[in-house]
């Protein structure tokens, strides 16, 4: 087994990493891949190339703009069908396989276990897929009766050319249900970034408002950005109950699109993933008036954070009593468990490929365990998911960019939802020092001389292994076993390998329990096969004279 | 069996020189299939006395996996064995993948048995390479000679050097080969030798010169090919004489398309110039 480097010191410069990494690559695509590549000093604004194609033939993490829209967004929805157009495998492998958990009450519609899709044949290809599509939706409505359906394109639908927008006009006609399509092709963007952009803007433009129920709590507000995987949402859920915010809706673990219809009457929303669904908040706010922050609830320490500042935001002493109450108790439980584990861990080196929003907010776990970080990166981030949203106007506005529709909005003609009064509150809270609207990225919160890479390549994932001898490695199914193989275990941050929930505090102690597990065991280094280091056998010669 | 695509310029004449050449083969004693790959399945309209077919795209339609050879194959001219592959409406679907399914399932339904002794296979395919369906007739060796109808305008000519390209990129991975230019002449000025002067720099030949007349259209408009129509007149003997150069013709080339520059400069020097 390798030995293990010593960082306590401080992290190496990687500078000649980056180079070794690079050295391997013809000079343009170097070049190229370079960009994205930054030894990291948080003192120091610098630029990472992010969402821009990947260079084909490096073996990228990276989904397609189906995966992001359909799978993503709008796959942990349960009241919706969700009918693929296209081929059954584009369907097929994205059925159940990102762990959104749901809870249905009881005689409510709940869809998710289902699969659906035209399953487009040959015949469909040649003579359009419009008709069969048709069919597909008034079947699924006699079946199932559901309040919404939504159709997602693949591929060889902008290739042939079907309209589902037209499609979804009429069926919407006719079914007298609410039915609307996306555009979300896999080809259309660099990442299934593009597919969130494009699926925001149809559950913007189709769902966001179209129910303006009468308000229901004190202190109401919206969930972005949190998709339920292996139960995060309840935790979340259950944490906003007891101390008294009601939970409007979440975009889009354990939601229910009924729920989005009315998530336009809210006092704020709350962005976990900066990435995927930033996009609402941001259109919410212009349409509504309706405030955004951004909050993270991975590691107890940022739980406490977030909570706090949702607190100060409503401004309420019975509210702010019973955050702090909540806060005390159970952060004395997670305090219990981190100081079992933590002698096990510290200083141990974590790495991870993932997401975008991810890779920064699991970092908080692992220094609560004591542990460095030494590289992570995106794998579908844009620049302001690593440098902080100061940079958005700077971002260069390409070609794939400009695929997708950006949608202009107004502000909404219904004067009782113009929300004057948290207009004023967010003026009069900015002037405290209170941030709205911002993120300020992965890099600034990351040690010196970590290294930054956005969408990591498997040569560029072995060279890091090479190099630092992580102890552990976060990424997803594709790099699992790749991973493993070297002798460091993978811990997945897409499905939780089976596991969780991580958020919030009860997530905190199931995440500091799972890397006792990964972390403490010897099994790694039993990696290497035996006769690599010994003989098996041993045998002798005799040379009769 | 020799296998022939017919490509060119939209609107060039491919159908009607197709037909009248497989009408000249016929003359000479030739088995012959025609696979029209044109979603207007109006490539076999003259052999068969009208559009009287109905397409493979359609029968699969109707008819589902239980197509017959006979359902999709109608004899026409001569005993011209005709196949309409057909396609979508204008604007849906995708009709290069029609042809790829067209072909694939005269296949399998064995279009091309022993039994049918064909000495010619002649696709028309539709139009420029559009895309990589209609290049399916020059894919996977389905056609091994191509003839390029052409004529002296100058975007006959452009379609013409772009359909040598598709020709050259699977010429070098199979066994197609071009076997030379049909002038379909529209009385351009020196049209007869600009095209042999292009055919030479594409390092082919000009199979044949089809001077333009009237009986062409006046058999047309009677559902005919000219060499049913009018036997005698000295137009059907223009297409005898091309049925019999390709007949004949032992000169099969990857051909090397020109430079934007160099088919420009031709067309001055033998147009505008003189």
């Amino acid at each position: 087994m390798v030995k293990k480097k010593d960082f306590s010191a401080g992290l190496p410069d990687p500078t000649p990493l980056i180079e070794d990494i690079v050295s391997k690559y013809p000079s343009k695509i170097a070049k190229k891949r370079k960009k994205g590549m930054v030894a990291n000093d948080p003192e120091v604004d610098q630029e990472v190339q992010a969402n821009v194609r990947t260079i084909p033939g490096i073996i990228t993490q990276r989904g397609c703009t189906y995966a992001g829209c359909k799978g993503v967004v709008l796959g942990p929805t349960r009241d919706i069908i969700n009918l693929v157009h296209g081929p059954i495998g584009c369907s097929f492998y994205a059925w159940l396989t990102r762990r959104n958990q749901t809870r249905a009450a009881e005689g409510e519609d709940n869809f998710i276990m289902y699969s659906f899709s035209t399953d487009m044949q040959d015949e469909n290809i040649v003579f359009g897929g419009e008709i069969k599509l048709k069919q597909a939706v008034r079947e699924a409505h006699a079946l199932f009766n559901p309040k919404a359906i939504g159709i997602f394109s693949t591929c060889p639908v902008g290739l042939i050319g079907d309209d589902v927008h037209a499609v979804s006009r009429e069926m919407k006609e006719e079914l007298g249900i609410n039915i609307f399509g996306f555009s979300c092709e896999g080809y259309r963007g660099v990442s299934q970034s593009a597919g969130h952009h494009i699926a925001n803007n149809g559950v913007f433009k189709n769902v966001v408002g179209l129910n303006d129920r009468p308000r229901k709590g004190k202190f109401q507000m919206n969930l972005l950005g949190e998709y339920n995987i292996g139960g995060d949402a309840f935790e979340l859920e259950a944490l906003f109950e007891e101390v008294g915010i009601e939970l409007i809706s979440t975009f889009s673990g354990n939601s229910t699109i009924k729920s989005m219809e009315y998530s336009h009457t809210v006092d704020l929303n709350i962005v976990m993933c900066h990435r995927s669904i930033n996009y609402i908040a941001e259109m919410m706010e212009e349409k509504y008036g309706i405030p955004w922050i951004k909050a993270n609830f991975i590691g107890a320490e940022a739980t406490s954070k977030t909570l706090r500042k949702v607190a100060e935001f409503f401004d309420d002493a019975e509210l702010t009593a019973k955050v702090e109450e909540v806060i005390a108790r159970e952060a004395a439980k997670v305090q219990v468990v981190m100081d079992a584990i933590k002698p096990k861990t510290e200083g141990k080196l974590a790495m991870m490929f993932v997401g975008g929003s991810r890779a920064h907010h699991y970092q908080e776990l692992f220094k609560e365990l004591g542990m460095h970080t030494v590289s992570a990166g995106y794998e579908f981030a844009h620049r302001d998911d690593y440098e902080g949203r100061k940079v958005i106007p700077s971002i260069k506005i390409d070609a794939d960019t400009r695929n997708i529709e950006d949608l202009t909005i107004e502000k909404t003609e219904k004067e009782e939802l113009w929300r004057e009064d948290l207009i004023a509150k967010k003026a009069k809270l900015e002037k405290e020092g209170y941030q709205f609207s911002d993120y300020e990225g992965m890099m600034p919160e990351m040690e010196k001389n970590s290294l930054v890479i956005d969408d990591v390549s498997h040569h560029e994932t072995e060279k890091l292994i090479e190099f630092y001898k992580p102890d552990i490695f976060c990424a997803g199914i594709k790099e699992k076993y790749v991973v493993q193989k070297s002798g460091v275990p993978l811990k997945q941050l897409h499905s939780y390998d089976y596991g969780g929930p991580y958020t919030a505090f009860g997530g905190a102690i199931n995440f500091f329990k799972e890397m006792e597990r990964m972390l403490v065991t010897d099994v790694w280094k039993l990696v290497d096969t035996p006769w690599k280091s010994e003989p098996e056998i041993v045998g002798s010669m005799t040379i009769n004279a | 069996m020799r296998k022939v695509a017919i490509y060119g310029k939209g609107g060039i004449g491919k159908s009607t020189t197709t037909q009248n050449t497989v009408a000249g083969l016929v003359e000479l004693g030739k088995n012959i299939l025609v696979v029209g790959c044109d979603p207007k399945a109006d490539s076999t309209r003259l052999l068969l006395g009208g559009l009287a077919q109905k397409t493979v795209l359609d029968t699969l339609r109707e008819e589902g996996e239980d197509v017959e050879l006979d359902d999709v194959v109608k004899p026409g001219y001569g005993g011209v064995r005709c196949v309409e592959s057909g396609g979508p409406e204008p604007g849906v679907g995708c009709a290069g993948r029609g042809i790829i399914t067209s072909i694939n399932l005269l296949e399998q339904l064995g279009a091309w048995d022993e039994k049918y002794k064909t000495d010619y296979t002649f696709y028309d395919v539709l139009g420029d390479v559009v895309c990589g369906g209609f290049a399916m007739p020059i894919r996977d060796g389905k056609a091994e000679e191509i003839y390029i109808v052409v004529s002296g305008e100058m975007m006959a000519m452009y379609a013409a050097n772009n359909i040598c390209k598709g020709i050259q990129k699977y010429a070098q991975a199979g066994t197609v080969r071009l076997g030379g230019l049909i002038c379909n002449s529209r009385k351009v000025d020196n049209e007869r030798e600009m095209i042999e002067e292009l055919a030479k720099k594409l390092g082919s030949q000009m199979v044949h010169f089809v001077p333009r007349d009237n009986m062409v259209q006046q058999a047309e408009i009677h559902r005919k090919t000219v060499i049913e129509f009018s036997p005698e007149h000295n137009q059907a003997d223009e297409y005898r004489a091309l049925s019999k150069a390709i007949d004949s013709n032992e000169m099969f080339v990857i051909p090397n398309p020109l430079e934007i520059e160099e088919l420009e400069k031709l067309l001055i020097d033998f147009g505008i110039a003189n």
